[in-house]
């Protein structure tokens, strides 16, 4: 029998630092190198306005010009500096992947959830809706929504949004369903506890490392699907800078030799590259610590 | 019975890798003897490191384990110092493996026959025609149906008894000198236990098969064994004549464990029919399709501070029936009443306060808890939601939790996969006690558990009994359960109450239901003789049984 005394009894709740610095810790090379990736692209999202030499719109220099001591990347099609509508567009670029990210995931993960957890005629209606939804080709689908809405970026993050949730929704709704039938999930339904708790209590903490993972290549699918958009003129609107936008403006300097529209499809491929070395690690762990959990069992 | 020596292995050393990465080891310099046609039994609780020493007399380590020490001297070779490609063509052929869960060691969309007789043709010990009639002959003396076609089934069209014969068979059909039984008979019904257990004996005795028997179930291998070896934590505890550890245990360990089995800790007086039941179930019929009745018409009361035994086989409705009080199933007829009041058949229509008065433990405690929680969330989230129970006043409650679960405080941070089995039961029982519950439901609570280890919860489930009052339903297919620790037991079968009436009215003969006596004489003893008396005695009960199982 234990005895239980008043200062052994205090229950102090332990703080997640030491996670988090596990996480860093074992962390290999090409993870780090795409985690400071990112850290350098966050930290131009934040000060691009300071960072850059010159302004958005400001004409400085020839059309395509070679890069000079002033102007690092040389200019674009119009005689912009480069470097400064690189940092620009990364601003432009990267918040509205991220917020469409975002939106897609808390819609596509609600959802998903819902049906996982509720099932029946609930789960049926969901996942057809989605269905119909991916029938239909994605590009096309936003073609015609974004020409009968308009080139706003709130309809663009709505858009991109509402596409990328259907793919959420899938994912969320298949690993919510492993979860769902565990006993946990059944004793918390016979406590009485109602849909949402169990969502976000019991569900979303034990598939919290695959949607992360998702969300990292979400990200990423995402401004590309912004560059491709930009590129056919339905995107990002002029003079707002943006990297798919520029590959577009200066696509045609490529027949000249000039290398005006590699500095923003380079710049697209790091961070997509990037994203997905930080992903690879975490599913990786998320791998070992299954591997490790079932070799407990046996 | 020759006495030359088939297997010796000496000094064997395992070892795994940690979570740390540090090696530890799983099995400790053990020797082991086996002659041929000789049966030795493993018995040890898991992570002993039976399965390990088993697999390792074919040389073969699991995933993850090596074997770094000690010879493997299998007629005569060192096996160890043969190579991959020569143990290879040995395993299956000179020794063969017999695997706890059949259902998962078969391919699902290959017929049984090209099964069992792949190891056969594979290495080339006999064409596939002659393999073929080698298998149909084995079917034929484990006492399979319509032993000439049943091999053309695929694995889901025989029963789980049959399968782990048909899995014998495979093990058989090159003739090897060595079988190693990994708990064959663990996960069936006792009544087919009973076959599956007599059927491998008699092929182990005809082909003078040695045969390593690993189980966890003293009962089961005292039938089967000449000698048992005993393990704990990888290391030899104790090694003797099956009467002798049965009857005549030296170490302390091995004594714990006889007596695990054994023990009486039943001091209730049956007082008679609950009069006000807390709960009442009338008339229930319940299906899960609305086509097959999976519950007729079933009616059982469960008194204040009073534990009632379901027991029955898989497929009687044992755990639909659990289903139906907690309102997960919704009966087709019939109600369930708490204190006299009538609850809403479905879930959702309950209140709180309703919900509440029953509680429910799981058999599998791993997946009963939140592997993301903590402790003290898992049993704190009860206390805030039925008692609305907050900071202080929750971590309070808690740790008085703890403390008659008998856990140390610092439990209260642990994650359920820091805990041993038993350890994480009590914390499931914990959550239960948390709602304050005037009935738990445990469903199979002690099967997953260590013999030792259910012993202790068993012991603390009636602790709280006496101390709270509380109702059990106690749903089981363990008798020997039943015994020590049930006022009342119900039977059932196929959906139906066979028969219900005081533990000690169902146990003593004679009982009114041939079911019920079926079950009961197919309850492993720990003597050596049961099985062979059980078998001299069986008549009409079984036979009717054994057509049953053609289908």
């Amino acid at each position: 029998m234990t005895t239980v005394n008043s200062e052994t009894a205090r229950y102090i709740k332990p703080s997640k630092t030491l996670m988090v610095r596990r996480f860093l810790a074992e962390m290999p090379v090409v993870a780090w190198v795409g985690l400071i990736i990112i850290l350098i692209n966050l930290f131009v999202v934040a000060f691009a306005g300071v960072l850059a030499p010159y302004s958005e719109t400001e004409l400085v220099t020839d059309v395509w010009a070679p890069p000079s001591g002033e102007n690092w990347l040389g200019g674009d099609q119009l005689g912009r500096d480069m470097l400064t509508r690189i940092l620009y567009g990364a601003r432009t670029t990267i918040s509205i992947a991220f917020i469409a990210t975002l939106l897609s995931f808390t819609m596509g993960i609600i959802a998903g959830f819902t049906a996982a957890v509720v099932g029946g005629i609930i789960d049926t209606l969901l996942s057809r809706i989605v269905d119909a939804l991916m029938a239909i080709p994605t590009l096309i689908l936003a073609l015609v929504v974004i020409s009968v809405l308009g080139t706003e970026i709130y309809v663009l993050i709505g858009v991109i949004a509402v596409l990328d949730s259907t793919r959420v929704f899938r994912l969320s709704r298949a690993i919510a369903m492993d979860v769902a039938v565990m006993e946990y999930v059944e004793a918390a339904r016979l406590r009485g506890e109602r849909l949402w708790w169990i969502m976000t209590r019991e569900v979303l903490p034990n598939t919290v490392m695959p949607l992360i993972a998702e969300f990292g290549l979400r990200f990423a699918f995402a401004f590309l699907f912004i560059a491709s958009l930009s590129f056919l003129g339905l995107g990002i609107q002029p003079p707002l800078a943006d990297w798919g936008g520029m590959v577009r403006e200066n696509a045609t300097a490529i027949i000249y030799g000039i290398a005006a529209p590699l500095y923003p499809a380079a710049a697209i491929a790091a961070l997509a590259v990037a994203v997905n070395l930080v992903v690879d690690y975490i599913l990786a762990r998320q791998n070992r610590s299954v591997a490790a959990a079932f070799d407990g069992v046996g | 019975m020759s006495e030359s020596l088939l297997l010796d292995m000496q000094a064997l050393r395992i070892e795994a890798r940690g979570p740390d990465g540090e090696p530890f080891r799983i099995v400790d310099d053990v020797d082991l003897q086996l002659k041929r046609g000789e049966v030795l039994g493993l018995i040890g609780e898991s992570g002993a490191g039976k399965s390990t020493i088993g697999l390792a007399s074919m040389n073969y380590a699991r995933t993850g384990c090596a074997i770094t020490g000690g010879k493997i001297i299998f007629d005569g070779t060192d096996l160890r110092t043969l190579s991959e490609d020569d143990v290879r063509a040995m395993r299956g052929v000179k020794a063969a493996y017999i695997a706890q869960s059949a259902a998962a060691s078969f391919n699902p969309a290959k017929r049984l026959n090209d099964q069992v007789t792949e190891a056969a043709v594979r290495h080339n010990v006999m064409g596939r025609g002659d393999a073929v009639k080698r298998a149909q002959e084995l079917y034929g003396k484990l006492d399979l149906p319509d032993p000439d076609n049943i091999g053309r089934r695929y694995p889901h069209q025989v029963s789980g008894g049959q399968l782990q014969r048909v899995m014998s068979a495979m093990a058989m059909t090159c003739g090897p000198d060595l079988l190693v039984l990994d708990e064959p008979t663990t996960a069936l019904d006792v009544t087919t236990q009973i076959e599956v257990l007599a059927t491998v004996r008699d092929l182990i005795r005809t082909n003078n098969t040695a045969a390593l028997y690993i189980t966890h179930d003293l009962a089961v291998v005292a039938q089967i064994a000449d000698r048992i070896m005993v393990l704990q934590y990888g290391k030899l505890v104790e090694l003797g004549d099956t009467n002798q550890i049965l009857h005549d245990p030296q170490d302390p360990y091995t004594k714990e464990l006889i007596s695990a089995r054994t023990e009486e800790i039943n001091t209730k007086v049956f007082t008679g029919m609950p009069e006000n039941p807390v709960l009442s179930i009338k008339n229930v019929t319940a299906s899960y399709d609305g086509k097959v009745d999976v519950l007729k018409n079933i009616n059982v009361d469960i008194g204040r501070g009073e534990t009632v035994a379901v027991v029955g086989e898989s497929g009687s409705g044992k755990s639909t029936l659990a289903r139906v009080v907690t309102g997960l199933l919704p009966p087709r007829e019939g109600h369930v009443d708490f204190d006299g009041e009538t609850y809403s058949l479905a879930l959702k229509q309950r209140t709180k306060e309703q919900l509440r008065k029953a509680q429910m433990i799981y058999q599998m405690p791993d997946v009963a808890m939140n592997p993301r929680q903590r402790v003290s969330e898992i049993i704190g989230r009860p206390l805030t939601f039925y008692f609305g129970l907050t900071g202080r006043e929750r971590d309070d409650a808690m740790m008085k939790l703890l403390e008659e679960i008998d856990l140390a405080p610092e439990f209260a941070d642990r994650y359920p996969g820091q805990l041993s089995g038993g350890q994480k039961q009590r914390v499931c029982i914990a959550r239960a006690l948390a709602a304050d519950p005037e009935l738990i439901i445990c469903d199979e609570v002690t099967s997953a558990l260590d013999q030792v280890v259910a012993a202790g919860i068993l012991k603390l489930l009636d602790r709280l009994q006496k101390e709270k009052n509380l109702a059990y339903m106690f749903i089981t297919h363990d008798l020997g359960i039943v015994r020590n620790i049930a006022d009342r037991t119900v039977v059932m079968y196929q959906g139906n109450v066979v028969e219900q009436g005081t533990t000690e009215q169902i146990f003593t003969p004679p009982q009114k239901e041939a079911y019920t006596q079926k079950l009961i004489a197919s309850t492993p003893e720990m003597r050596t003789d049961w099985l062979d008396e059980v078998l001299r005695e069986r008549g009409d009960l079984f036979e009717i049984d054994a057509e049953k199982h053609v289908d």
